[in-house]
């Protein structure tokens, strides 16, 4: 129980991750490495607001907020300085490693004595152990509506244009540049919310936490499309955060089976190989059809 | 109304592989003309089109439309008074969104693209008495994603959505060529009706004589990045399909192939 539980929180948290990971990789056709430090961004500012005594759920907000400028900055450096995609967000992701530094003062920021959005929740009390759960839940599920409500609106039609077929936006006269440049600021955002609540849920700030952010998104998004893309009545949103709680499941059955914690990053990346072969034998067996 | 100056194309400048496709280029198209252009393959007319829409940088030379001068100016920026049919099908339409999300994108061309809902239900029906037009049946597949669509289908839908808002100008880069011969037609006559019920100038490419020949009221043939047919009015009204094939194989002989 305690297992399931754990798998669900853990994969809900990812999901918010995965959803910011689906704008840049599936909706934008941009392999953005700025998530390996802009999800530490979010827990650095949580960390750091919390111990000045801000109020847990303002702190979510700032991280966001925090992540929108570091897409911003992965933007302006591939839109307006031409420097190529995965490279401008490898820049990015460097030099926001010192900066999550500086911002939480140390490597290692514990935060188990101050308050966090979970021990401040008003039904705390009726929800017992299924408090935190409920609170990650609300999150995923707001995130995931207002993603939903965005790319219905005129703003968002654009953002799915750009990464299908840039010329078209072109033609409507509209900048690329602007439109890949708002993609990665949501994405970020949201990568930096999840950053933001996983610290508040494990109760501490640690810089590496990131290392593998971007494989953990891009494995969640794969699995969600590729697994449901049967079921055509789930939102691709939907999806892609079902597929972070079965990477999460994944992940945590691979341990079960006696692999230590120290292997986490070498099951990380098998399960990750292994979800990118059975998606392309997948795609074998159709063509052959 | 478009005025070409002195055009200087070089691809690959510098290099081995220098080819200059326009050298002293001039081109001039007056308001409400209706130009088809012709030419073999690799004589410059998707370039000269680039050039206009400046999807490609130029080495000299000035492009004026109305009292607007567009050397330098973003691609983008100049769009805003250009609706264009792309050569390649598929650069017309977004393949992963639905034909009527396809539709609303370019009917809000020329406004903001903010936090309002995408698709305005109320212009469904408009949607579809334009798609009715082609009268291939789209006005019944509003929810099929256009990448599932022929490449012939997404051309016409390409011709619609590039005419949809208000343009000065419309540059047609062989609009026809992925279409069958009945579908070619009836996006011909359409292309016509557009043309004179919006009140826009247009330049058309074509590889098919006879729709040079038939449509627009200047014809130009392109050989080598130079204009060596140019005619309008009456003289284009009495060119026939034989007198361009004629330039074609005297072109041919002197090329010695
Ligand atoms: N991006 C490019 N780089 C280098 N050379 C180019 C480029 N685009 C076009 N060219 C060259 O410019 C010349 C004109 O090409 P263009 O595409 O304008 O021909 P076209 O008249 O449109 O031919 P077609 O009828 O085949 O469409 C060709 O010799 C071509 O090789
Ligand atoms: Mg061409």
């Amino acid at each position: 129980m305690a297992i399931t539980l754990s798998i669900l929180e853990q994969g809900l948290i990812y999901a918010v991750l995965a959803l910011g990971v689906y704008i840049t990789y599936k909706i934008l056709d941009f392999p953005d490495l700025t998530v390996d430090s802009s999800f530490p961004l979010g827990a650095a500012v949580s960390a750091i607001l919390i111990t000045k005594g801000l109020n847990a759920y303002l702190c979510l907000i700032v991280s966001f907020l925090a992540g929108a400028a570091a897409g911003l900055t992965t933007g302006i450096i591939h839109v307006k300085f031409k420097v190529r995609d995965l490279l401008s967000g490898i820049i990015t992701m460097t030099m926001l490693y010192s900066i999550n530094l500086h911002i939480a003062g140390k490597a290692n920021l514990p935060i188990f004595n101050s308050e966090n959005i979970f021990s401040i929740s008003p039904l705390k009390d009726y929800l017992g152990g299924f408090n935190t759960l409920f609170i990650i839940f609300l999150v995923v599920l707001a995130a995931k509506l207002v993603l939903d409500w965005y790319l219905k609106t005129k703003s968002g039609y654009l953002l799915r244009a750009v990464g299908d077929n840039p010329t078209l936006v072109t033609s409507l006269s509209k900048d690329n540049g602007t439109v890949k440049i708002i993609g990665l600021v949501i994405a970020n955002a949201l990568v930096s919310l999840s950053g933001a609540v996983m610290c508040q849920q494990q109760r501490f700030f640690e810089i590496s936490m990131g290392t593998g952010a971007i494989v953990i998104g891009l494995a969640s998004v794969i699995i969600g499309i590729n697994l449901f893309k049967t079921a055509s009545f789930l939102k691709p949103t939907t999806a892609v955060i079902l597929g972070s709680v079965v990477y999460k499941a994944c992940v945590a059955i691979a341990i079960s089976f006696g692999l230590s914690a120290t292997d986490m990053k070498l099951i990380t990346g098998a399960l990750f190989l292994a979800v990118l072969i059975l998606g392309n034998l997948g795609k074998g067996k159709k063509s052959n059809a | 109304m478009l005025e070409l100056r002195n055009i200087k194309k070089i691809f690959n400048q510098n290099t081995v592989n220098e080819t200059t496709v326009f050298d002293n280029f001039n081109l001039s198209v007056k308001k409400g003309d209706f130009v088809s252009v012709i030419g073999s393959n690799g004589s410059g007319k998707t370039t000269m089109l680039n050039i206009i829409c400046g999807s490609l940088p130029i080495e000299g030379g000035e492009i004026i439309i109305g009292d607007r001068n567009l050397t330098g100016q973003k691609e983008y920026k100049r769009y805003k008074n250009i609706g264009r049919v792309y050569q390649n099908p598929s650069l017309g339409t977004c393949p992963s969104m639905t034909l009527l999300e396809n539709m609303s994108l370019a009917d809000n061309k020329g406004k903001i693209y903010g936090l309002g809902r995408g698709t305005d239900k109320k212009r469904i029906n408009y949607y579809k008495q334009l798609l009715s037009r082609l009268n291939l049946g789209l006005e019944d597949k509003l929810y099929v994603k256009v990448g599932l669509l022929s490449g012939g289908q997404r051309q016409a839908v390409a011709l619609l959505m590039s005419t949809m808002t208000p343009i000065d100008f419309l540059i047609l880069d062989e609009h026809t060529a992925a279409l069958d011969p009945k579908t070619a037609e009836v996006i011909m006559q359409l292309t016509r009706e557009l043309v004179i019920e919006k009140k826009i100038t247009a330049i058309m490419v074509t590889h098919n004589l006879k729709y040079a020949v038939e449509y627009g009221n200047r014809l130009i043939m392109m050989c080598d990045g130079k204009a060596i047919i140019d005619k309008s009015g009456k003289e284009k009204e009495e060119i026939s399909v034989d007198d361009i094939l004629d330039t074609f194989n005297k072109i041919s002989i002197e090329k010695g192939n």
